[in-house]
């Protein structure tokens, strides 16, 4: 089961994700992103209440990766839980996806990059 | 203790595969990140053996079979797909993931990083991926 919603505040477009992203749910996920980063440039994803991501949701934000450095589309996570955060960590991917703690500390990262 | 469960290949049931796994492992272990890999674990094979092996038809189904020991977890699961060839596979790079948009091939690349152990057999008309993994902290 899986929730999307978006809203904007200042110039930022958040995503906020709940429940579970796995192969079944996963392609909601990237409609919406997909949708968003043809529109938006400054992308939070709010993690807070997302729950459990398997690989099919991690292949969703890794696929974009390319694209939003050609569009100039910054993208930052926000609020991963230690379960969520440690699957991006197994494969190293903490590495290529921006990721804080507090959407403020998103803010000023995609800000800053 | 041995556990089994069955599940129809839609990828509507690998919540259910999920939290039997949870609730099983729950029992035994205490390491909420031990678990927590199991669980992943399992649902990217069965999301992979639904999706690749059998065109998530709900007509078809796996069975998985839990058994835990003492300090150690072996899990099977089991259908009669086409089946995988463990040999075949080649793990894709970050790069080719990022560059060729490639949303497939990540699952076992988690799998083999979590699990101690990844077997693919086939007995008879059967497939067998087994997963083992050693625990250290039980209840």
């Amino acid at each position: 089961m899986i929730t999307i919603q978006t809203n904007k505040e200042e110039d930022f477009c958040i995503i906020k994700v709940s429940g579970d992203v796995d192969a079944s749910s996963s392609i909601h996920l990237d409609n919406k992103i997909g949708e968003i980063i043809k529109i938006e440039k400054k992308i939070l994803v709010d993690c807070n209440d997302l729950q459990y991501i398997s690989s099919a949701g991690l292949g969703v934000f890794m696929s974009y990766i390319h694209e939003m450095e050609e569009g100039e589309i910054k993208m930052v996570l926000f609020g991963l839980g230690n379960n969520v955060k440690n699957v991006f960590h197994i494969l190293g991917l903490d590495q290529l996806i921006n990721m804080v703690e507090s959407k403020e500390d998103a803010k000023n990262l995609v800000d800053a990059i | 203790m041995r556990y089994n469960y069955s599940a129809q290949c839609s990828k509507k049931n690998l919540a259910d595969i999920r939290s039997f796994m949870s609730k099983t492992l729950n029992n035994h272990f205490k390491s909420e990140i031990d678990i927590h890999h199991m669980v992943l674990a399992v649902d990217e094979v069965c999301a992979n053996l639904m999706i690749h092996s059998h065109n998530c038809d709900p007509n078809k189904s796996i069975d998985l079979f839990v058994d835990v020991k003492k300090r150690e977890v072996i899990i099977e699961i089991q259908d009669t797909g086409n089946g995988f060839n463990i040999k075949n596979y080649q793990e894709p790079t970050i790069k080719e993931i990022i560059v060729e948009k490639k949303k497939g091939g990540l699952g076992l690349m988690l799998v083999k990083r979590i699990m101690d152990k990844v077997e693919f057999i086939k007995i008879n008309n059967s497939n067998i991926c087994r997963l083992k993994k050693k625990i250290l902290t039980t209840k």
